[in-house]
C-alpha cells in the first residue's frame, strides 16, 4: 500500500495548486471587473452611497492597499473559509452556500445512484446480446444523451406531473418532489455511461479468461457479473470527472426548471445580480469538489485494479489512462 | 477400451464460412489424444466445440458429438454447466490472459470447487491449497491469495491447471498448454500433465508443436484446413507419417540434424556457397546496463556481455525471457546506452556519436522484430514502407521503385506485393517484406530479435531459409535472438547462452550444444522437448 500513500499525498498537493489557482482567479476577477469595488459592496450602480460611506468600505476592506497586500489579504480570508460577503443577500458566502448545499447535494446524489444503475443494469443486460437488443438500448441512450436537459424536464413534467399527476412540478422538500428532477438530471447521463460501459463489457467478453470461465461451468449471467463487470468498471470512473460536472451544471437547469432549492438557482441568482463573491465562492466550491473527486478517482482504481498498487503515483494514472 | 469422448463428422462454420469440415476421433478413458495443427486448422474450434463453447455465430453440426455416453448436440445450457469444469476441464493457453487479472488465483480454483462440489466455504480454502501444492505450486496458501501478474508465467499455467482439475473431471482438453513458456518450464508443465494423464484421466492436447506432443500423445491427429489427414498411434505418426502434410511439418522443425540443409524443401537455384566469416563487424567488449523497477531498485539486465560478430556469420543469443537477450540486441543497436564497457559497428562507437553519425552508422546495423505486424504502420502500402526505408538510406527517388522490387524479389516476393497493406499479407510474408526494410540501406548487420518466434512451424521454416539465402547472397552478419534452441543450432555458427543477464558460455555450436560446458545449458538441452525421427 506505499503505493497508494504516495499517490494520496502526491495528489493532495496538486489539489492544493488548483485551489489556489481557482483563488487566484477570483482575486484577479474580482479586481478586473469594470467599476468601483466599493460601489458594489454598499448596494450596486443603483444605491447612491454619500462619499463617507465609500471611504469607509474602502478602509473596512482595506481597498486602498496595494494590489499584492489585497491579494494576500484574500488568500488569507479563503484559507480561514471566509469567502466575503454577498452584495444581494448581505450575508457571508459561506453561509449562503451552506443553506442550499444540502438540497443540491441530495439532488445530485438521486441523480448519480440512478445513472449509475440504470447504465449498470442496461449494460449488463445488453452487452453482446441479439442485434436488435442491443440495437434498442444503444438507440435510446443516444436519444437520451442528445436530448437537451432542459427540454427532457419539461417531456417529464407533461407527462409525470401535469399529465398523470404522479410527481409534484415545484418544490424542494420530500422524495416525491425528488423523482423528477433526478430523473432529469440522470437520464442524459445515464445514456453517456451505459454507451461506454456496454462497449467495455463487450471488450472483456472477448477476453481469454472469460472463456475461461465458462468453460469451468459459471454461466453466462455469472460471469458478466463476477468477472467482466470489474473490468467494465475502469472506463466509468476514467470518466467521473465528465459525470460530476454533467452532475454540477445540470444541476442548475434542473433546479431552475423544477423551482428547487439549491447551488444551481443561487449561481444563477447570484450570475443575473452580478453577485460576485457569491458566483466565485461556487466555483472555488466547484474546483474543491473536482480535487475530492479526483482523489477518490484515483483511490477507487486501486481498489478495482490492485495491479497499480505496485507502481509508482504518477505511472499508477499513465496506466490506467493507458488502458482506457 | 470405451470411447469417453466421440466426434464423428464434425462440421463447424462461421458465416457460411466452414472452419471445421468433417472431423472425426475418439478420445479413450485413460488415453492422451493429441489434435496437431498449424494456425488456422481448426484445432482451437474444434476443441472449444467440445464443451458448447464455439463462440457466437457458429453453426455446429456433427454426425456424432458424446462424451461418456451422452448426446452432446442437443445440450441444454444447464446441463453443459455441469459438464463443463465438473466433467470435462479445459486448460486455454497463456494463463495471464486466460486468468482474470483482478482476482487472486486462488479464487478461479475456489469458484470451479463452488459449482460442482458441495464443499463448504472453508473445505474450499483448504483444497484450493492442497489442489495448487499437487500442481506445484510453493507455498499455496500464499500463491492462492496472489493475483496473476504476481506470479511466474510457470505457476500461472500450473494455477490454470489447478482449477481444470478442480473438480475431478475424467477429461481434460489442453489448448496450447505450453506454448507461451520457457523451455525448461515448459518441461515442468509436460511432466505436470504427463502425470494428471497417469492417474487414469483423459487427456486432450491441442498443440501447433509436434515435439511437445510427442512426449505425451498416444495417438496423434494431425489437422490442415479444417480436416483431419492422418491420425493414428503416436509412434507411428511421428515416425513413419503417411501424408504427405505430415512429413513436411516433421522435416520443417529446425534441430540439429537439420543443420546446413534447406527446411522447407530443396532451392529451385543452384545455392551458392556460405561466405568465410570475414572482418568484425560488431564488437560488444564488457557491456553492461542496470534498470531501476518501480521500487526504485536498480536491477542489472545485462552483466559484463563480451562477443564479436564477423561480416557473413550468425552469431545467436539463446536464453529464457528475463535473461536479457533483447537488452543485449538493443545494446548492439545502439538503442540502448550501456552503464559500463563498450560497443562499436563496423570500427566506430556509439558512445559519443552525434545526432547525424549516429544516422550514418544506423544503416549498418538494422533490426528485425518478432511482430513485424506491430512495426509497420498499418495504413502504409508496402511500396510506401520500402520507399521510406531506402529515402533514409539516402537512395534517389527516382531509384526507389527499382530498388522496391529488387529488395522483394530478394525475400522471395514480387512487384505485385507493392501495393497490399501489411494487413493484408501473411505472417510469413510480412516477415519477409520487415526483412526486406531492413536491408534496404544495405547493413552490415541484421538483428534478428525472434524473428520466427510468432510463425507456424512450416512458415518458420522458410523465413530461416531466406535468412540463409540473404546471407549467401549479400554477406550480411546476423545477430540472432531466439528462445528456441532447436532454431539457434539449425541457424546459428557461434551462440552466446545468456541467463539472468550474463553469458554464461559461448562459442561453435556444434560445441556448445554437444558438450556443453555450463550446468544451465545441460539444463536447458535436457528440457527440449525431442523428436526421434527414424
Amino acid at each position: 500500500m506505499h503505493g497508494a500513500l504516495r499517490l494520496v499525498g502526491w495528489r493532495l498537493l496538486t489539489g492544493l495548486g488548483v485551489l489556489w489557482g481557482a483563488a487566484t482567479l477570483a482575486f484577479l476577477v474580482l479586481h478586473l471587473t469594470p467599476g468601483d469595488q466599493a460601489q458594489a459592496i454598499v448596494g450596486g450602480e443603483n444605491a447612491a452611497p454619500t462619499p463617507e460611506v465609500i471611504a469607509q468600505v474602502t478602509r473596512e476592506y482595506r481597498l486602498d492597499e496595494p494590489w499584492y497586500v489585497q491579494y494576500l489579504l484574500h488568500l488569507g480570508r479563503v484559507v480561514r473559509g471566509d469567502l466575503g460577503t454577498s452584495y444581494r443577500l448581505h450575508t457571508p458566502v459561506t453561509q449562503a452556500i451552506g443553506e442550499q448545499a444540502g438540497a443540491t447535494l441530495e439532488l445530485a446524489a438521486a441523480a448519480a445512484v440512478v445513472a449509475l444503475a440504470l447504465s449498470v443494469v442496461v449494460a449488463l443486460a445488453s452487452a453482446k446480446r441479439r442485434r436488435w437488443v442491443r440495437g434498442l438500448a444503444s438507440g435510446s441512450e443516444l436519444v437520451i444523451a442528445s436530448i437537451p436537459s432542459f427540454w427532457l424536464g419539461i417531456l417529464l413534467l407533461t407527462v409525470f406531473s401535469f399529465g398523470l399527476r404522479l410527481f409534484p412540478a415545484t418544490g424542494s422538500h420530500g422524495f416525491q418532489s425528488l423523482v423528477l428532477p433526478a430523473l432529469a438530471l440522470a437520464l442524459p447521463i445515464a445514456g453517456v455511461l451505459g454507451h461506454v460501459l456496454r462497449e467495455a463489457l463487450e471488450e472483456v467478453l472477448e477476453e481469454p479468461f472469460v472463456i475461461s470461465a465458462r468453460t469451468r461451468g459459471q454461466g453466462d449471467m455469472a460471469v458478466r457479473l463476477r468477472h467482466a463487470l470489474r473490468h467494465a468498471l475502469v472506463p466509468l470512473i476514467t470518466m467521473t470527472g465528465y459525470w460530476v460536472g454533467a452532475l454540477l451544471g445540470g444541476a442548475v437547469i434542473t433546479e431552475t426548471l423544477f423551482t428547487r432549492q439549491g447551488i444551481g438557482r443561487l449561481l444563477l441568482g447570484a450570475v443575473n445580480a452580478k453577485d460576485l463573491p457569491v458566483v466565485l465562492g461556487v466555483v472555488l466550491l466547484s474546483a474543491g469538489i473536482y480535487v475530492l473527486v479526483n482523489l477518490l478517482v484515483d483511490l477507487l482504481y486501486l481498489v478495482i485494479d490492485p495491479r497499480l498498487r505496485d507502481a509508482p503515483a504518477p505511472a499508477a494514472r499513465t496506466a490506467v489512462e493507458g488502458s482506457a | 477400451m470405451t470411447a469417453l469422448l466421440k466426434v464423428e463428422d464434425l462440421r463447424v462454420a462461421f458465416g457460411g464460412t466452414a472452419v471445421v469440415d468433417g472431423v472425426g476421433f475418439e478420445v479413450r478413458r485413460g488415453e492422451c489424444l493429441a489434435l496437431v495443427g498449424e494456425s488456422g486448422s481448426g484445432k482451437s474450434v474444434t476443441a472449444r466445440t467440445l464443451v458448447g463453447l464455439t463462440g457466437d455465430g457458429a453453426a455446429v453440426e456433427a454426425g456424432e458429438l458424446s462424451f461418456a455416453g451422452r448426446d452432446l448436440r442437443r445440450m441444454r445450457e444447464r446441463a453443459w454447466r455441469r459438464i463443463r469444469g465438473g466433467r470435462i476441464g479445459f486448460v486455454l493457453q497463456d494463463a495471464l490472459v486466460s486468468l482474470d487479472p483482478l482476482r487472486p488465483v486462488g479464487r478461479e480454483v475456489a469458484e470451479v470447487l463452488a459449482a460442482h462440489t458441495g464443499l463448504s466455504r472453508a473445505a474450499r480454502t483448504a483444497r484450493v491449497a492442497e489442489l495448487l501444492a499437487e500442481v506445484g505450486v510453493p507455498e499455496p496458501e500464499l500463491r492462492a491469495r496472489q493475483l496473476p501478474h504476481e506470479l511466474s508465467g510457470g505457476l500461472r499455467q500450473r494455477a490454470l491447471i489447478a482449477t481444470a482439475i478442480a473438480a475431478e473431471p475424467e477429461l481434460i482438453i489442453a489448448d496450447e498448454p505450453t506454448t507461451a513458456l520457457d523451455v525448461t518450464i515448459q518441461a515442468q508443465v509436460l511432466d505436470l500433465l504427463a502425470r494428471i494423464k497417469s492417474e487414469d484421466r483423459s487427456l486432450l492436447i491441442i498443440s501447433h508443436d509436434l515435439a511437445v506432443v510427442a512426449r505425451l500423445a498416444d495417438r496423434v491427429a494431425v489437422m490442415k484446413d479444417g480436416r483431419i489427414v492422418e491420425q493414428g498411434p503416436a509412434d507411428r505418426v511421428l515416425r513413419a507419417p503417411e501424408h504427405a502434410y505430415t512429413r513436411a511439418l516433421l522435416a520443417a522443425i529446425p534441430a540439429e540434424h537439420t543443420k546446413g540443409t534447406r527446411l522447407s524443401g530443396p532451392a529451385e537455384a543452384v545455392r551458392l556457397a556460405r561466405p568465410e566469416p570475414g572482418d568484425v563487424v560488431v564488437r560488444v567488449d564488457g557491456a553492461g546496463k542496470s534498470f531501476r523497477g518501480p521500487d526504485g531498485v536498480a536491477r542489472a539486465a545485462v552483466r559484463d556481455v563480451s562477443f564479436t560478430l564477423r561480416a557473413g556469420e550468425t552469431v545467436g543469443i539463446v536464453g529464457e525471457s528475463g535473461s536479457g537477450k533483447t537488452t543485449t540486441a538493443r545494446i548492439a543497436l545502439g538503442l540502448t546506452e550501456p552503464d559500463t564497457g563498450s560497443v562499436e559497428v563496423r570500427g566506430r562507437a556509439w558512445a559519443g556519436l552525434g545526432r547525424a553519425e549516429a544516422r550514418t552508422l544506423r544503416r549498418d546495423i538494422q533490426v528485425v522484430y518478432q511482430d513485424p505486424l506491430a512495426s509497420f504502420d498499418p495504413r502504409y502500402t508496402v511500396d510506401k514502407v520500402l520507399a521510406e526505408a531506402l529515402a533514409v538510406a539516402g537512395v534517389p527517388r527516382e531509384r526507389r521503385r527499382e530498388r522496391s522490387v529488387e529488395l522483394l524479389e530478394l525475400v522471395g516476393l514480387d512487384e505485385r506485393h507493392l501495393r497490399r497493406r501489411p494487413l493484408h499479407l501473411s505472417g510469413g510474408q510480412r516477415q519477409r517484406v520487415a526483412i526486406a526494410r531492413a536491408l534496404a540501406p544495405e547493413p552490415a548487420v541484421l538483428v534478428c530479435d525472434e524473428p520466427v518466434s510468432a510463425l507456424d512451424v512450416s512458415v518458420q521454416a522458410q523465413v530461416l531459409d531466406l535468412l540463409d539465402d540473404v546471407q549467401r547472397r549479400t554477406g550480411v552478419a546476423y545477430l540472432f535472438i531466439s528462445h528456441d534452441l532447436g532454431v539457434i543450432y539449425h541457424a546459428c555458427d557461434r551462440v552466446l547462452v545468456m541467463k539472468d543477464g550474463q553469458v554464461v558460455e559461448q562459442g561453435p555450436v556444434e560445441r556448445v550444444f554437444r558438450e556443453p560446458e555450463h550446468h544451465y545449458t545441460r539444463e536447458l538441452i535436457a528440457a527440449i522437448p525431442r523428436l526421434t525421427t527414424a
